[in-house]
């Protein structure tokens, strides 16, 4: 259906929405809104994000985001690289997740070639996933702080605080991969680095540092008056809404919808490991700080399950492939998507083309693109310091959304 | 000596410590801070990294100077002058000891407190002259929220006013060293108002959890988004001036100022000032910020009506208390 202006006035108006649609010529003209360019250069923007605010005073009358700024054509780029090469090229799409970027690649090369994967391999990868969202988890933790508390106060102390536990995690990568951030470690059909010797143990006792400083953090967040203040109540996002924008992840299910491809669609060891999935009520700031604070507390008991557990046998097909010749599609178009700390990040390729050793074409669903496309919807009556606790919330990374 | 001689004399002499503190003090908020995040703060400029604040200092005054284009030259220029002006002008009254007080006034509380309401003044100059939008909403912040922390902090000193019948500060602290402290006695109205004037004490000075008008992560830098150079490091300075003479008025007013036994009257005043700098500090690294509104609904909802309350009972201590119980 086409989508007119009036339509869609008529659809947001029944389900009592904020029209984000609605234009200015609308608003009152004596209102006398300012306009306010927030972004793309301002600290709290979570890289460059810009949000175009009417303010009326410091309520948000009507919020308009614009992302592109960090558009860096990844997509365009991988339909130019052979399979083989793209990897490191999507380690910085989601620059706080890199294992989960390329393990949503690898997983749709994999399927589209029709190469099998090992099970030491499978497992290996769910250990570096819930690794990864423990990082990226603890990350977002300390950069909402950031937003809420400020980088010359209470914020940034919790800040640090994440950031040295996230090193613990990173340590571990480095201690794999080598690298801390372009770890490159997933080929199609398996991975390129085994597990070094003694590496449960360092798992373990990683484990348990982050595990015992989770407390620490809530007292300093979740418990803490001031958190309750800024974020209980603050930008509701209602589950109804949030299905319909393509909201997933801690966002969706702090909005009480009960969500979560580990277990809906498993993929990796999830079909062997059970995952408790952790949902809030509410939708508010409030509710999102507490499932990402239960998924941490999962991620730990998930990644310790899987290096316990982690079976023996090689970490890729009998010839790993890595030269371009060896992977090959003359046709066919698949979709992967996989449960990032942030929420499904879809992988869709059609293979074949002038060159069957690249693909035709590449398209990646960021779910922070989704997330932010909220925004519109929650901002209005909301004031400029809610817009950033808002911002913050829904945990976007603008390499991911922008790509 | 004159009285004029008296005060200039006194006056550069407090100058020259009040600034030398605020670089010490600046020093050690960064090593405290540095301690409370795990990362060891200053390392590098000097032993201990002590010259640090000097090599700060330096580095803001050899940035370029930006007015920005359609602000209002006058009003940018002065800004930063009044503020540093007003902060260190509340400092003339304070009672460092019994025969160290630059202007000891009669009425050095009103002084005090009219000098301090001052301060909203350039920090709205500033944020109107800078043609700035993040700039003009931290200053409609900063008059909302000076204005309205004004009145708690006004309930707040009233207490030991009328508790010691003195409008004088060093009068309040010479009634303290022959009475009681009174953080310590009568604890229902003096510690209750060491809080509540605490607490208007860092909204005033735009501290953690109520520095709402600087608000880095939503209004950039806020009033101070468009300053560079000497006037940025004037508002810095100003910052921690009124930090610093704020402490020294609690230390006074509530903690007996130069009253202690042992060591001079000096020494205790500085340590009780110092003392609670630090717990500004530690509040500052600890907390979050409040959002506007809710600062607001804090001061006229709960402050205010505890201020009154607290005024009255101090009141009617002075009048019913049995002879002898102060």
């Amino acid at each position: 259906m086409e989508m007119t202006e009036a339509t869609l006035t008529m659809q947001s108006a029944k389900r009592g929405r904020v029209d984000p649609h609605r234009s200015m010529r609308a608003y009152d003209a004596d209102a006398d809104l300012m306009l306010l360019h927030f972004g793309p250069q301002h600290p709290s923007t979570h890289g460059v994000f810009r949000m175009d605010l009417h303010l009326d005073g410091e309520i948000i009358v009507k919020a308009t985001p614009y992302v592109g700024y960090l558009h860096r054509a990844v997509e365009k780029l991988c339909e130019r690289l052979t399979y083989v090469q793209q990897t490191p090229v999507v380690d910085k799409n989601d620059y706080v997740s890199p294992m989960t970027n390329e393990q949503a690649l690898t997983m749709a090369f994999e399927k589209l070639l029709g190469v099998e994967v090992p099970r030491r391999a499978r497992w290996m990868r769910t250990l570096f996933a819930e690794l990864q969202r423990v990082a990226s988890h603890l990350l977002w933790l300390g950069t909402f702080a950031l937003d809420l508390g400020g980088a010359l106060g209470g914020g940034s102390t919790l800040f640090l605080h994440c950031f040295r536990e996230r090193e613990l995690i990173l340590d571990l990568f480095e201690e794999v991969t080598g690298a801390r951030f372009h770890y490159n470690t997933h080929l199609i059909g398996g991975n390129r680095h085994d597990l070094p010797a003694g590496f449960a143990a360092k798992v373990h006792s990683a484990l348990a540092i982050v595990e015992s400083r989770i407390a620490e953090y809530e007292v300093l967040s979740l418990n803490n008056g001031i958190f309750q203040m800024r974020s209980r109540g603050v930008g509701v996002l209602d589950g109804e809404l949030a299905l319909e924008l393509g909201v997933t992840g801690p966002n969706l299910r702090a909005s009480g919808v009960d969500h979560d491809l580990r277990r809906d669609a498993p993929y990796g060891a999830y079909d062997e490991l059970a995952v408790n999935v952790v949902t809030a009520q509410g939708g508010d700031c409030y509710a999102r700080t507490q499932v990402r604070f239960g998924e941490l507390r999962e991620s730990i008991r998930l990644a310790r399950a899987a290096i316990d557990g982690m079976p023996e046998g090689p970490i890729c097909g009998h010839k790993p492939i890595r030269q371009p010749g060896q992977a090959k599609a003359t046709s066919g178009q698949v979709y992967v998507g996989i449960e990032t700390p942030r929420g499904e990040l879809g992988t869709f390729v059609i293979g074949g083309g002038d060159t069957p050793t690249c693909p035709y074409r590449l398209k990646i669903r960021p779910p922070s693109l989704h997330a932010l496309s909220a925004l519109p919807y929650i901002l209005p009556g909301a004031t400029v310091s809610d817009a950033v606790a808002i911002l913050g919330s829904l945990d976007p990374i603008m390499g991911e959304a922008d790509r | 000596m004159s009285a004029l001689g008296h005060g200039a004399l006194y006056g550069a002499v407090l100058i020259a410590v009040m600034l030398s503190t605020v670089a010490v003090g600046i020093w050690f908020e960064r090593k405290f801070a540095g301690r409370m995040q795990s990362r060891l703060g200053p390392t590098i400029v000097g032993p201990m990294g002590l010259l640090q604040p000097l090599a700060d200092v330096v580095k803001l005054l050899q940035k370029e100077d930006i007015i920005p284009a359609g602000a209002d030259r006058a009003l940018f220029n002065l800004a930063p002058v009044l503020a540093t002006i007003f902060s260190l002008g509340v400092a003339a009254v304070l009672p460092l000891s019994p025969h160290m007080i630059a202007a000891d006034l009669d009425i050095g509380v009103v002084y005090m407190l009219a000098v301090g309401g001052l301060m909203v003044v350039p920090t709205f100059m500033a944020g109107w002259a800078s043609n700035n939008k993040f700039a003009l909403l931290g200053g409609m912040r900063a008059v909302a929220q000076s204005i309205s922390y004004g009145v708690p902090l006004v309930l707040a000193v009233l207490v030991p006013v009328i508790l010691s019948g003195s409008l004088s500060l060093a009068g309040i602290v010479r009634w303290q060293s022959e009475h009681h402290w009174f953080a310590l006695w009568p604890v229902i109205p003096g510690l209750p108002a060491f809080a509540l004037y605490f607490m208007a004490m860092l909204a005033e000075a735009n501290r953690i959890p109520f520095d709402i008008p600087e608000a880095e992560s939503e209004l950039v830098a806020g009033v101070t988004t468009e300053y560079t150079g000497a006037k940025f490091t004037l508002f810095y300075l100003a910052e921690y001036v009124h930090t610093l003479v704020g402490s020294a008025i609690g230390a006074a007013l509530f903690f007996g100022g130069w009253d202690g036994p042992f060591a001079p009257g000096l020494h205790w005043m500085v340590a009780k000032t110092l003392a609670l700098f630090v717990v500004v500090y530690w509040v500052r690294w600890t907390l979050l910020r409040l959002r506007s509104d809710q600062l607001m609904e804090l001061c006229w909802k709960w402050l205010t009506p505890i201020g009154v309350a607290l005024v009255l009972i101090a009141a009617a201590w002075v009048q019913f208390a049995p002879q002898g119980a102060l």
